[in-house]
C-alpha cells in the first residue's frame, strides 16, 4: 500500500462517518486527489482494499466525476466558467485569455506542472458573471485583463494556499452577493479545500 | 417593490460574524430547536409544516409538508440535505450555506425531530469548497455546545449531521442520483418505481431529501407558526423566496421576496434595471432548464403556478435576463452544452440527442448552418421529448434530457428569425 500511515488514519475516520463503508468512496477520492493531483492507479487499489470493493468499482466511479481527475494537474487548475449567465458577460473572452497566457487547450496541464486549464460548467457565481476558480477557490466578475493578472500573480508568487478573499480584493470585480466575512482559510492542492475529519459521531 | 427579510435577516443583521454560533445564538438562534425538542412533539411540528403550505425551493416545487407525510416507518431513516447546488443561474443556497449554515442546522434539528431521524447527511457540491466549510465548521460548533450529538439538548435525542461533498456532477441534484452518490456509486437516476425516496432511499432505507432553503425557513416556520407563513404571497406559492438575479441587470445579486409581482417590476426595482437602458429580448425564469419567455412577457408573476400557466417554471428561482443585442443561437448552445456536458448516459435519447443538438447549433452559430437544420433541431428534440409540449413528455429516467429541448422550443417558436438569418441561404442541403 503507497498511503503513509497518516493518510490512511484520515481515511479510516472518514468511512467511520458512514453507516456503510461504500459510501466513503466520494471522499476518499478526493483525498487521493490532494495527495497526488489526480486518482492514481495506486491510490484505486487502495481505496479498493479499504471499502471493500474490487478495482473496477472505484474506477467506473472515479471517471463518472468531473472533479476526480485521470491525469496528473499543475499546482493551480484554473477552471473558468462558461455556463449561461457567464457567457453573455463576455466568459469566452477570459476563457480566451486565459489560454493564450497559459498555452493550454481544455483540460491540459502545461509541462512545468504549474497550471491545469478547464472551461467548466456553472459553478453557481452567476451574479459575478464571469466567474473563475482556482483549486475551486472562487473569484467573480473577472475582467479579462484581471484573468492575465491572476494568472501572473500566481506564476511570479506561487502561493501554497489560495484564498478566495485574497483574489477576490485584488483581481475581482461585481460579486454575487456581500462575503463580508473575511475567510482566510484556502485551498493547497486541485482537491477542494475542505476535509471532514472532525465531526464526532454519537454513535459507534 | 421591496424586500421581505425571514431567512435572510440574521446574514444581514450580523454581517461580520453570522455564520460563527455565538452571533446566532445571542439572535434567538437555536431557540426554537431546544423549545422542539423539549416542549413539542413530532405531529405539532408537521402540522405547522403542512400549514404553512411551503414547497420545494430545488425546483420541482413539491409540497413539503406531503413530502414528510409519505415518510414510511423504519428503525433506520435518514434526512439528506439536497446542496448540490448546480441549475445555471442559481446561487441562492450557496449564501444560506455560507452567510448562515446554523439557520440550516436548526432547521436539520426540528425536521430530524419530527420524522424520528438520527443521521443527517448535507450533500454539498465539490466546487462549494468554501461554504462546505463554513457549513463543517459550523456543526462542529454545534456538536461541542451539545446541539448534536447524544442527548442533544441535554433529551433523550441523538442526531448526527455528516458534511458529504460531491464532485462534479449536475445530475445529482436529482435526488435519486444524489443518493446512489451517496452510495458511493456514479450518480445515476434511478429507475422508477419505486418513485419516493421517502419510502426507499438512501440504502433503500426511508429518506427525506430537501433542499438547503426549505429546511433553512423551518425555523422561522416553527419560531411563527405555520399560518403566519402561509400568510405570506399569494396561494400556492407562500412565504418569502430568495431569487437569484444575473445576466445583463445593474444589481445581481439575491433577493428575498414574497412571491406575486410581476419580473418586470422585480428587475426594475430591486435588479435596477437592464443594462445601459437596454430592451430585454428574452428572459429564463427558473434556471437554464426553464423555456425562456420573450422582452414582452415582463408583466407575467411569479408564482409557481403562473409561470407554469404560461408554459415554463419557476424551477430553482434563477432568473436570467438576456438585453437586445444578446446573441440567442449562442445562449441556447450554451445551455444546450450545459446538459449533453453533464447528462449521466444511463438513456439513449439524452446522452445521443443532447449531443446533435451541440453540434447542430454550432454549426449554426459558426456560420455553417444547413437550411435542413431548423427541422432537424426540432425532429431531435422531439425524439427527447415527443410533442415538445410543457411539461414535458420523457423519454428518459429523469428530466435532464427533456430540459435541454427548453432553449430550442424557445428559440424556434419565438426567436425563429434569428436562428434563420444564420444560415447560409446558397446552401441547400
Amino acid at each position: 500500500m503507497s498511503w503513509d500511515d497518516k493518510l490512511l488514519k484520515q481515511a479510516k475516520k472518514i468511512i467511520k462517518l458512514y453507516p456503510q463503508k461504500r459510501s466513503a468512496l466520494g471522499p476518499l477520492l478526493h483525498l487521493a486527489q490532494s495527495k497526488d493531483g489526480y486518482i492514481s492507479d495506486d491510490s484505486i487499489t487502495v481505496i479498493s482494499e479499504l471499502v471493500g470493493i474490487t478495482e473496477v468499482q472505484v474506477k467506473s466511479v472515479s471517471t463518472f466525476y468531473s472533479m476526480y481527475k485521470q491525469e496528473p494537474t499543475g499546482k493551480y487548475l484554473l477552471s473558468v466558467c462558461k455556463s449561461i449567465s457567464c457567457e453573455i458577460n463576455n466568459s469566452s473572452e477570459v476563457i480566451n485569455k486565459v489560454q493564450e497566457f497559459t498555452g493550454l487547450n481544455n483540460n491540459e496541464t502545461d509541462e512545468e506542472e504549474l497550471f491545469t486549464f478547464e472551461a467548466v460548467e456553472c459553478i453557481g457565481a452567476c451574479g459575478g458573471a464571469p466567474a473563475v476558480q482556482v483549486n475551486y477557490e472562487t473569484v467573480e466578475g473577472v475582467t479579462p485583463e484581471n484573468a492575465i493578472n491572476l494568472c501572473k500573480w500566481l506564476k511570479d508568487t506561487k502561493p501554497d494556499v489560495v484564498v478566495a478573499d485574497e483574489m477576490q480584493e485584488n483581481f475581482g470585480g461585481i460579486k454575487s452577493f456581500d462575503w463580508a466575512i473575511q475567510d482566510n482559510s484556502g485551498a493547497t492542492s486541485t482537491a477542494p479545500g475542505f476535509q471532514t475529519l472532525k465531526t464526532t459521531k454519537a454513535k459507534k | 417593490m421591496k424586500e421581505t427579510i425571514l431567512l435572510t435577516k440574521h446574514m444581514r443583521d450580523n454581517p461580520e460574524d453570522s455564520h460563527l454560533i455565538d452571533s446566532y445564538e445571542k439572535n434567538n438562534g437555536y431557540s426554537t430547536a431546544k423549545k422542539t425538542i423539549l416542549e413539542s412533539s413530532p405531529e405539532k411540528i408537521l402540522e405547522e409544516i403542512k400549514a404553512s403550505n411551503i414547497r420545494g425551493r430545488g425546483g420541482a416545487g413539491f409540497p413539503t409538508g406531503v413530502k414528510w407525510g409519505f415518510l414510511a416507518e423504519d428503525e433506520d431513516r435518514y434526512l439528506v440535505i439536497n446542496a448540490d447546488e448546480s441549475e445555471p443561474g442559481t446561487f441562492k443556497d450557496r449564501i444560506l450555506l455560507e452567510r448562515d449554515p446554523h439557520q440550516l442546522i436548526e432547521g436539520i434539528i426540528i425536521t430530524c425531530f419530527s420524522a424520528n431521524i438520527k443521521e443527517a447527511f448535507i450533500y454539498i457540491r465539490g466546487e462549494y469548497a468554501k461554504p462546505a466549510r463554513r457549513v463543517q465548521q459550523a456543526v462542529e460548533q454545534a456538536y461541542q455546545k451539545g446541539y448534536l450529538g447524544k442527548n442533544i439538548f441535554g433529551s433523550e435525542i441523538n442526531l448526527d449531521i455528516v458534511v458529504h461533498l460531491g464532485a462534479g456532477a449536475y445530475i445529482c441534484g436529482e435526488e435519486t442520483a444524489l443518493l446512489n452518490s451517496l452510495e458511493g456509486r456514479r450518480g445515476e437516476p434511478r429507475l422508477k418505481p419505486p418513485y419516493f425516496p421517502a419510502v426507499k432511499g438512501l440504502y433503500m432505507k426511508p429518506t427525506l431529501v430537501n433542499n438547503v432553503e426549505t429546511i433553512s425557513s423551518v425555523p422561522w416556520i416553527i419560531e411563527n407558526g405555520g399560518e403566519e407563513y402561509n400568510k405570506l404571497g399569494v396561494e400556492g406559492s407562500t412565504g418569502t423566496r430568495i431569487f437569484s438575479l444575473s445576466g445583463h441587470v445593474n444589481n445581481p445579486g439575491n433577493y428575498e421576496i414574497e412571491m406575486g409581482s410581476p419580473f418586470g417590476e422585480f428587475v426594475e426595482t430591486l435588479g435596477g434595471g437592464i443594462r445601459n437602458n437596454k430592451k430585454v429580448k428574452a428572459y429564463i425564469p427558473g434556471g437554464a432548464s426553464a423555456p425562456w419567455f420573450r422582452g414582452d412577457q415582463l408583466d407575467i408573476k411569479m408564482t409557481i403556478d403562473d409561470v407554469a400557466n404560461n408554459n415554463s417554471m419557476l424551477g430553482s428561482g434563477a432568473v436570467v435576463m438576456m438585453d437586445e443585442d444578446t446573441n440567442l443561437v449562442s445562449a441556447a448552445k450554451s445551455i444546450v452544452s450545459f446538459f449533453a456536458h453533464e447528462s449521466c448516459g444511463q438513456c439513449t435519447p439524452c446522452r445521443e440527442g443532447t449531443t446533435w443538438l451541440e453540434m447542430i447549433l454550432d454549426r449554426i452559430a459558426s456560420g455553417r448552418g444547413r437550411t435542413s437544420d431548423m427541422n432537424l433541431l426540432l425532429d431531435v428534440c422531439d425524439n427527447i421529448s415527443p410533442g415538445l409540449s410543457w411539461p414535458p413528455k420523457m423519454t428518459t429516467i429523469c428530466p435532464l434530457g427533456p430540459s435541454a429541448v427548453s432553449p430550442i422550443t424557445s428559440l424556434m417558436n419565438d426567436f425563429r428569425d434569428e436562428v434563420e438569418s444564420l444560415i447560409p441561404t446558397k446552401v441547400l442541403l
